[in-house]
């Protein structure tokens, strides 16, 4: 499989790497690990008439866990994310899933910020950071700015990231309370059937706060407020999960395609959201 | 066809310069320009691991990889890992255990498993099948390459005891 022929450029800072997109606007596109791009440029899926690699630019690595919250650099591979003790201790989800995507070679290159970026539906970490309610921090002409992840994703592969912009790092507060990752998925190295993400605050023996993202049932990751509201002030009891299922199933748009059938694909949201659940609560 | 780039490599220890496409995939490289024929291709979709080589201390799926970024890298191949006067403990064991059949995954297996045992030198059954699981074989059924890689843990950290 030989990719089209392209221009390669190695720029060292971001200034050099918006000047380039400025230049070939979208002829051109950024690379981090290149795990997503590559294999789509091997298959002539995707024209990349200038590649972009962001392997020497600075700044763009690294986890930094503060009092009150956690910033990633987006070239912060999946694998770096599984070893850092601090993250584990501060966002112990963001293990879980990671371990949970592709295999172990696909994890020293498969980056935090290409994984968000891409826009694909199938990628874990989008879910996670609208899970976490996080902020994508967005580098081009004018500067930095910073957009919710919650309103980030349009469409597959479509976001809020202009063709001129780098997405430089995420950051979100401290998530609280239990946690769980469930993902569905045919074999290892594939993508979710079905993921959730749940984070959940447990106050006496209620549900303080809950909060819940879904992964591939729709063109976008989906947020379900309906479905965290469902179980603030309940016991996270049977009937409290069956309404956040319910109100799941509302909000995700799930299609037909080879992981199976929109029916399948509905009951195994639901299995794999009460199963998030049950274990999120179990730790709260 | 784009510009030729300078490209400058170590492969198992030797500086490789040369002139290629950016787009030229590390595997090629090695097979077709350097004649390091160790890594396969098998699937050639980033599935398979046969043509798993480390770069700069990670395991890599060499088909996954143009030669443009690695400009400038370390890359080991099972060449550069054991050959037929020296087996490496892992080669040794994957002999005596029966850790391959047709052997067409084993380079990829064996270069993946040395990073596997250098993060982890006491790997339970399950730290293995979940640390190779980016390498298929079509063969063994797994059974065998896990005793070979348990095996080869063991004689490793002997030797290393009886170094200390």
């Amino acid at each position: 499989m030989i990719p089209a022929a392209f221009d390669y450029y190695r720029p060292k800072d971001l200034p050099g790497v918006v000047a380039l997109l400025q230049e070939h606007g979208d002829d051109a596109r950024v690379m981090a690990g290149g795990h997503s791009l590559i294999p789509m440029m091997k298959l002539r899926m995707a024209d990349v008439p200038h590649l972009i690699d962001m392997q020497d630019v600075d700044g763009m690595n690294g986890i930094y866990v503060g009092d009150t919250g956690v910033r990633i650099g987006a070239m912060t591979t999946q694998a770096e994310l599984i070893d850092s003790a601090e993250l584990a201790d501060a966002a112990p989800i963001l293990r879980e899933a990671a371990l949970q995507i592709a295999d172990p070679q696909v994890r020293y290159m498969g980056t935090v910020g290409g994984n968000v970026a891409n826009g694909d539906p199938g990628n874990d970490m989008p879910g996670l950071m609208q899970c976490f309610d996080a902020t994508f921090t967005l580098f081009g002409p004018d500067g930095e700015r910073t957009v919710p992840a919650r309103e980030f994703y349009e469409a597959a592969y479509m976001t809020a990231r202009e063709d001129d912009e780098v997405l430089t790092a995420v950051s979100f507060p401290t998530p609280a309370g239990g946690y769980a990752y469930e993902k569905q998925k045919r074999k290892i190295g594939d993508y979710a059937t079905a993921a959730a993400a749940v984070q959940i605050v447990k106050d006496g023996g209620s549900c303080a706060s809950a909060s819940i993202a879904m992964t591939n049932l729709s063109d976008t990751p989906v947020f379900s407020e309906a479905a965290g509201a469902a179980l603030v002030g309940t016991s996270v009891d049977g009937d409290a999960i069956r309404a956040a299922v319910a109100a799941m199933l509302n909000d995700i748009d799930p299609v037909d395609d080879n992981r199976g059938p929109v029916a399948f694909k509905n009951h195994v949201a639901g299995v794999i959201l009460t199963r998030a659940i049950e274990r999120a609560w179990s730790r709260a | 066809m784009s510009k030729k780039m300078h490209i400058t490599l170590t492969v198992n220890g030797k500086e490789e310069e040369f002139l290629a496409e950016p787009r030229e995939l590390l595997i090629y490289t090695l097979r077709e320009r350097l004649n390091i024929t160790g890594p396969h291709i098998g699937c050639e979709t980033s599935h398979c691991g046969a043509c798993t080589v480390t770069i700069n201390g990670k395991s890599v799926k060499s088909c996954t990889m143009f030669v443009a970024q690695a400009d400038g890298a370390d890359v080991t191949t099972i060449e550069g890992i054991g050959g037929p006067d020296e087996l490496h403990p892992l080669q040794e064991a994957f002999k005596e255990h029966h850790g391959l059949q047709c052997g067409y995954c084993t380079p990829g297996m064996i270069t993946r498993a040395t990073k596997l045992l250098e993060e982890n030198p006491n790997p339970t059954e399950e730290e293995i099948r979940f640390g190779m699981a980016g390498n298929l074989c079509r063969c063994t059924g797994y059974q065998n390459i896990v005793k070979s890689i348990q095996a080869a843990a063991a004689t490793m950290n002997a030797a290393k005891e009886a170094a200390e």
